[in-house]
């Protein structure tokens, strides 16, 4: 068994993404709890300037590897780079982001480190030594802990729930040679295909304001807007909604959809199928609003308000704009 | 085309799922199993794409006996034939070992492209595809929402936080499927008829010559942490509810 908490980085267009930062920061609590060094991998193309900012929380040392094959990511390239450098230096502990990129990453780690990994973790601890990894199983309607026989043990951290913490360490810079074969290097990135409007996506956000049937339409979605845009926050929408058609796949929020767990999940005439349910009761908060009182959202919530939606929500936008002022 | 569509049965999702009281696993009584929404959008484009270029569909699976009812289901839907690992040393087994025994299966048997669900719902891991692509050395693309074939390779969109990416894949690789890739087609009754008299082969892990061996394991299934009982804020007025839970989430909850 080796020795070491290490993580992978994630950043894009040479910022690190907050995820990071979260990694980062589990990563130094293991490690004081086990008297061991953090380590981080980061990969990119011009991104050695960027390496120092990991010891803000609490990172030991960073291996970077600078490589324009890294941009933009591809599963070939930054799968050969990690499992080349973490072979070589056995860490008992490996995490990774659950976001879009991470997960790709760390799956295809699981292979070629051939070991296992507890997936899209709420909660993680050292118990006798070994890590153990809390996570949501069928989309939250219960909760798995699991142990990891394989070397490195991998988990992958759901971001926006661990928080960051600073702990000022050294971040020492080594670059180190990825090694890339060009011929192995099979899958190209062809386009990037940016969406306008700077809109958060739900498993990144901190509040989600989210919409189901009882939006009547996607014009009904406006309301939900003008308070998400107030709040800083993502529009989801139930998979009826998404169905239907009034939104985009990408904002549902179930257990076909994404799970996800922000600070504040606003539920807006969203009945609350067993499978949205799974999908967002690990909120920290839930304000339901809707006009059945019978509706069983309203056993997940920590605030209800049975009322017209259409009433509720655009108080709650100018409330929150006059608090938000203060 | 020979193409292959990895599936996994898992329980339904209307199913309420409850923790067994020694921590051992989910109480299965009362269950009702389907095949896994994301593993049903990798063999509509499976099918879909026999249905273009010509080749067969072949649907394999890892689990106990009742898993044979989802092949069938495949099978119904146009797949020709099916592989049925049953192992008990495979029963909830992880990523890796199930991949290893996928890629044994696999390996004997030409193939052009490989589907996988991007995830199962019930364990919720989302990584046998991209293990079962390192395994055969293969490229990986996963969490797809489009597909296109063109010279032996596959062009797909995988949409990342804030963004879609279009990537060009070579052929043999695997592909795992994200909701909005198709919809799903219904079994015919002739499909359901049909699909009785297609072959399925069933193997284990000796007529493999694999060892399974879960490197992950839950230790305890626990239902999810208990929420507090929460308050229904009271009154006729939508407004001054309205201003009642804005202030409660600044003052008492503290997030916004």
């Amino acid at each position: 068994m080796g020795k070491g908490v290490w993580i992978v980085a994630e950043q894009r267009e040479g910022a690190f993404r907050k995820v990071s930062f979260e990694l980062a920061s589990t990563a130094r609590k293991l490690a004081d709890q086990l008297g061991e060094e953090v380590s981080a991998v980061l990969l990119g193309s011009g991104v050695e300037g960027i390496a120092g900012q990991l010891g803000k929380y609490g990172v030991d040392k960073v291996f970077v590897a600078d490589n324009a094959a890294f941009e933009p990511y591809t599963t070939d390239a930054h799968a050969a780079a990690v499992a080349k450098i973490v072979k070589e230096n056995d860490p008992s502990i490996l995490l990774l982001a659950a976001s879009a990129q991470g997960k790709d990453l760390a799956a295809r780690l699981v292979g070629k480190l051939a070991t296992g990994m507890a997936s899209d973790c709420t909660d993680i601890k050292i118990d006798g030594g070994k890590l153990v990894a809390v996570r949501p199983m069928y989309a939250g309607k219960c909760y798995g802990e699991v142990v990891v026989s394989g070397s490195p043990q991998m988990a992958s951290l759901r971001p926006n729930v661990f928080p960051v913490v600073e702990s000022a360490k050294a971040g020492a810079v080594n670059k180190f040679d990825a090694g890339l074969d060009a011929a192995a290097l099979k899958t190209k990135v062809l386009e990037v295909q940016k969406e306008t409007g700077g809109t958060i996506d739900v498993s990144e956000a901190n509040i989600i304001v989210s919409g189901g049937r009882g939006m009547k339409g996607p014009e009904g979605y406006g309301i939900l807007e003008e308070l998400a845009g107030v709040l800083k926050a993502a529009v989801g929408a139930s998979r009826a909604a998404v169905d239907a058609g009034w939104r985009p796949l990408k904002d549902q929020v179930g257990q076909t959809g994404k799970t996800v767990s922000p600070n504040l999940y606003i539920a807006c005439g969203i009945s609350g199928a067993i499978q949205h349910l799974a999908g967002m009761s690990s909120s920290k908060y839930i304000v339901a609003i809707n006009k059945d009182p019978e509706a069983p959202i309203f056993q997940k919530a920590d605030y209800g308000i049975v009322d017209d939606l259409f009433k509720v929500v655009p108080e709650m936008t100018k409330e929150c704009k006059k608090l938000l002022a203060e | 085309m020979n193409i292959i569509a990895c599936v996994k049965q898992v329980p339904d999702t209307e199913a309420l799922i409850k923790a067994k009281p020694d921590g051992s696993g989910i109480v299965e009584e009362g269950i009702k199993w389907v095949m896994n929404p994301y593993d049903e959008f990798g063999v509509e484009e499976a099918l879909k794409m026999k249905e273009k270029f010509g080749g067969d569909v072949t649907i394999i699976t890892v689990g106990p006996p009742r898993v044979m009812e989802t092949i069938r289901t495949a099978l119904a839907m146009g797949a020709e034939k099916g592989i049925h690992i049953d192992d008990p040393s495979l029963y909830g087994a992880d990523a890796y070992a199930t991949a290893t025994a996928l890629a044994a299966a696999i390996k004997g048997i030409p193939y052009d492209i490989i589907f996988c669900g991007q995830r199962a719902i019930d364990d919720d891991s989302g990584q046998v595809g991209a293990v079962l692509a390192e395994l055969l050395g293969i490229p990986q693309v996963t969490i797809v929402t489009k597909l296109e074939v063109a010279d032996k390779a596959v062009k797909v969109v995988r949409p990342i936080e804030g963004a879609q990416l279009v990537i060009q894949s070579p052929m043999p690789c695997v592909v795992t499927a994200q909701k909005g890739l198709n919809e799903p087609r219904y079994a015919s009754l002739p499909g359901i008829m049909k699909a009785k008299k297609k072959p399925v082969e069933v193997k284990n892990a000796a007529a493999l010559g694999i060892t399974a061996e879960s490197k992950a394991k839950v230790v305890k299934t626990v239902p999810p942490p208990a929420r507090p009982p929460g308050k229904i804020i009271e009154g006729d007025d939508p407004a001054l509810k309205a201003a009642t839970v804005c202030k409660l989430l600044r003052e008492e909850a503290k997030v916004i």
